[in-house]
């Protein structure tokens, strides 16, 4: 991470950097210098969905994007207050699917999302187009053995619950 | 004609929101004697939220896709973020013996370290020009096509040294008899699962990237994966609407799959007025 010479390269090509508070060369910076709580309660480390275009455009191979997912880590372990609590639930629902069958089922986190964000009707259009399609099935498609995969999830709804 | 088996990693989307990618993908793998068995009772690999929340939980998601994978046969992808997350683990694995012990006590199965894991480009590629046009029956005369890769095959940084795919796609679709236009956004990520938080934004970065295919003449856009596929077509505010290919799809068309409804059936842009005139269907 010391390797970063602040040439801003990643902030250009990031497609989310409108929805940031600070640019990733701006974390890269907090990270840097020490600034551990600004980092860790940052809206960027949230928006970035690891499409990693800052990594491959960066001049001194830093994985942006893996530091990016590290704090998150960080973030919700250490309880830090955090601004995009809608961005985490949908994470944390995304589990929850994971934890009962294996596999997601995006019905199920869509409606479980919408109900705990309070907008109901949020893309119910889109939501109706989807299932007139087939793209949503009502029904997950899940793992037989389903044990093994839940039991990787219990130690963190210990830590995650809020 | 010689088979060739592979283990096939289908992953969520494949089997819920694209399942048009998975049913073509098996035409067309039918057709150039591709024999995929499904990977018994695999899970999610572990990629995007999992990974976000932890990266060891992501990691032993995808391990226990890798100890259910039998060594015989490389395992087949289609999906660009399941296999970078399951490549990602499968080096880790190759490079830490006692990383790899443990994940083997963790699900009481061997992992094998020789294990190969490949997408779906990779045995199309290798299978030769001259074994593509042999089985070419509906030739893609006219369609101009934008090969729009997303993000994630685009060499994130931990695979650097892996398979690299830019071209692959130009070069298979042209052999397809189809015309291929370059686009500036071919990387340009898609917006992922921003697409149900900000759709707003999200639709903003869909139209830069389908107006740029535009803005090249395309007739239609030709993604490798499903979250593309759909956000593209679902987020999207500009008129008029162009038709977004999974890339099985189109393949499987070329290939003389006779199928297709059931496939073009679920798009969100329908895709039988330019099929149509090009005279494909």
């Amino acid at each position: 991470m010391n390797r970063c010479y602040f040439c801003k390269a990643c902030g250009s090509g990031c497609p989310f950097v409108s929805l940031m508070d600070f640019p990733p060369f701006g974390i890269i910076r907090l990270v840097q210098l020490g600034f551990r709580q600004e980092a860790l309660e940052s809206t960027a480390i949230w928006v970035c969905v690891n499409c990693n275009t800052c990594a491959s455009q960066c001049p001194n191979n830093i994985d942006i994007a893996a530091v990016m997912k590290a704090l998150c880590t960080l973030a919700l372990k250490e309880r830090a207050a955090i601004k995009e609590m809608d961005i985490i639930n949908f994470h944390l629902e995304v589990l929850r699917s994971l934890e009962r069958y294996g596999r997601t089922h995006k019905v199920g986190i869509l409606f479980r999302h919408n109900l705990l964000t309070g907008k109901w009707f949020k893309d119910l259009d889109v939501g109706l187009k989807l299932l007139s399609k087939r793209k949503l099935d009502l029904f997950p498609s899940r793992v037989e053995n389903r044990e093994e995969v839940s039991r990787l999830f219990r130690p963190y709804w210990k830590i995650y619950a809020r | 004609m010689e088979l060739i088996e592979y283990s096939y990693f289908p992953g969520c989307s494949m089997v819920t929101t694209s399942m048009e990618s998975n049913l073509s993908l098996m035409q067309a793998c039918q057709v150039l004697g591709l024999k995929l068995a499904e990977l018994e009772d695999w899970n999610c690999c572990g990629s995007s939220s999992a990974a976000i929340v932890d990266p060891k939980l992501g990691f032993n998601l995808a391990c226990r896709n890798l100890s259910l994978a039998s060594p015989e046969r490389p395992l087949l992808v289609v999906c660009p973020r399941c296999l970078h997350q399951l490549r990602q683990a499968h080096l880790k694995l190759k490079e830490n013996r006692q990383v790899r012990r443990a994940q083997e006590r963790r699900w009481n199965r061997p992992i094998s370290p020789d294990l190969e894991i490949v997408h779906f480009l990779e045995p199309v590629v290798k299978l030769g020009s001259r074994k593509l046009r042999q089985h070419l029956a509906r030739p893609l005369t006219g369609l101009k096509v934008a090969p729009y890769y997303g993000c994630t095959l685009f060499r994130p940084p931990a695979l650097r040294k892996q398979w690299y795919y830019l071209g692959e796609l130009e070069g298979i679709l042209r052999l397809l008899g189809a015309e291929t236009v370059s686009q500036g956004l071919m990387q340009r990520c898609c917006g992922s699962f921003l697409s149900v938080l900000r759709p707003t934004m999200v639709s903003e970065l869909v139209n830069q990237i389908i107006a740029s295919a535009l803005a090249s003449g395309a007739d239609c856009l030709v993604t490798v994966c499903a979250l593309c596929q759909l956000n593209l077509e679902m987020r999207t505010t500009l008129e008029p609407r162009l038709p977004i290919f999974h890339f099985s799809e189109i393949l499987a068309l070329a290939l003389g799959a006779a199928d297709y409804e059931d496939w073009f059936s679920r798009h969100l842009v329908d895709p039988h007025p330019l099929l149509g005139r090009r005279g494909l269907i």
